[in-house]
């Protein structure tokens, strides 16, 4: 080890299309279940809203959900998903992102003031109309802040999936260890890093975009 | 119903009552590592974040730190300072107080900066000094968050210190790593329902913690709010 560089930049250099190809399938196994949250989420979200006390034994099941160990759930999962497959990184991950994704929601949709709510109603908005134009994009904050944390968390936890077998980036760090390289760590840890600033920023200007009114960013809860 | 055959396995093979791969040994590595990485993530990051908090300096800074943060792979930190710096806790140690300091870091901060202004005016206007501003009054009334942030940090920490086993380290993590690589599914299983449990635990008790233990001033305003 004591001769060994930290990073020999030839190997990146000679590895480029492989290094692409892992970023690829690392955005896809750490983003998808984010995606799915977030379409689980809203409706979920939507119920709790509504019907309060549905809200509280869900939230403290989520958040028992989002105390559990991504290692230890990936493994439990093997038997039913197999070895090193998609699904048993991606089932996981998708919890771990609607446990993010519905306090955000919830408290997104009670955000609207009440005086906001009854202006639309008395404007003539049907509750349907009412929660498209009204409630959902005042809620566009909250939820994209919750998805800021979520898409970040699943893009770094994602990588514990190669010690099942299909972790994306974090294949370089099983393999670096063995080999007792440590070039392909360094460059899986940047690479991570990389994909969770350039979300982190896409995730931002989509507020600005969808949100423009929101200057101060809330609710972003750990 | 394998499961429950595998549990029955799990937890009464010979090796997992007694000797160092015993379920009693390998909880209280287990703990001790997450014990002794949350103290250091504490030590660090608390009064680090008390002071920023009653100062208001680098709050931005600390914010955007704590979202970097979250984007560190601690399998990718673990493996990397077991290549640099050889098979050891402190290997282990470093990226478990990377992931810990952050949520400490930063519910310090907003424990301080959620203290009503009001009450440290007056505080000051009684002839407090600044230091003792912060411990009297910011300190108490940032324990609710504190509390959140110590949650937060210590069910990460035990959750993840399992990767721990992955570079030859003890802890539950043993289990699973060894399970995996023997194709022993009881010990995989045994040892992640172990981890489990530890972590529910700990998030059950520092829940009891801020109803129970908390100063009494604090927890009558967290009521009438």
């Amino acid at each position: 080890m004591d001769d060994e560089p930290i990073v020999r930049w030839y190997w990146i250099g000679d590895h480029l299309g492989y290094l692409g190809n892992l970023l690829a399938d690392h955005a896809v196994i750490a983003l998808l279940p984010v995606l799915i949250g977030l379409l689980l989420a809203v409706p979920l979200g939507l119920a709790c809203a509504r019907f309060p006390r549905l809200y509280q034994p869900l939230s403290a099941v989520f958040n028992i959900v989002y105390a559990l160990p991504s290692l230890a759930v990936f493994v439990v999962l093997i038997p039913y998903t197999g070895l090193a497959t998609q699904a048993t990184v991606m089932i996981p991950l998708t919890f771990y992102a609607l446990a993010v994704l519905l306090p955000t929601t919830v408290d997104g949709l009670h955000a609207v003031p009440d005086s906001v709510r009854q202006a639309a109603t008395a404007m003539g908005y049907g509750p349907w109309h009412r929660l498209t134009t009204v409630e959902l994009p005042a809620a566009v904050p909250y939820l994209i802040a919750g998805l800021r944390v979520a898409a970040v968390s699943s893009i770094s936890l994602a990588s514990v999936g190669a010690l099942v077998g299909r972790g994306g980036l974090g294949y370089l760090f099983v393999d670096g260890f063995q080999r007792t390289f440590p070039t392909p760590i360094v460059a899986g840890i940047v690479l991570i890093a990389v994909l969770a600033l350039a979300v982190d920023l896409l995730l931002v200007g989509a507020r600005r975009l969808l949100a423009p009114w929101a200057v101060r960013e809330k609710g972003a809860g750990s | 119903m394998n499961w429950l055959n595998w549990l029955s396995d799990f937890f009464s093979a010979p090796d997992h009552r007694s000797g160092p791969d015993s379920i009693v040994h390998r909880v209280s590595e287990h703990l001790l590592l997450s014990g002794e990485a949350l103290l250091y993530a504490a030590l660090l990051a608390v009064p680090l974040g008390l002071l920023i908090g009653y100062t208001g300096r680098g709050v931005t800074a600390v914010t955007a730190l704590a979202g970097a943060a979250r984007a560190l792979p601690t399998l990718g930190l673990v493996t990397l300072a077991v290549l640099l710096a050889g098979v050891g806790d402190t290997a282990v140690l470093i990226p478990l107080v990377a992931l810990a300091a952050p949520p400490l870091l930063v519910a310090a901060v907003e424990g301080v900066r959620g203290t009503d202004p009001d009450v440290r005016d007056a505080a000051r206007g009684i002839g407090l000094t600044h230091p003792q501003v912060l411990w009297q009054v910011c300190l108490p009334s940032s324990a609710p968050t504190l509390l959140a942030g110590f949650r937060t940090a210590t069910v990460q920490v035990i959750a993840t210190a399992t990767v721990a086993a992955y570079v030859g380290l003890g802890g539950l993590g043993r289990y699973v790593i060894d399970g995996l690589a023997t194709r022993q599914y009881a010990v995989t299983v045994g040892g992640a329902l172990l981890v489990v449990l530890l972590a529910v635990g700990a998030q059950l008790f520092f829940t009891l913690l801020a109803r129970f233990a908390l100063p009494p001033g604090v927890r009558a305003q967290r009521r009438a709010r």
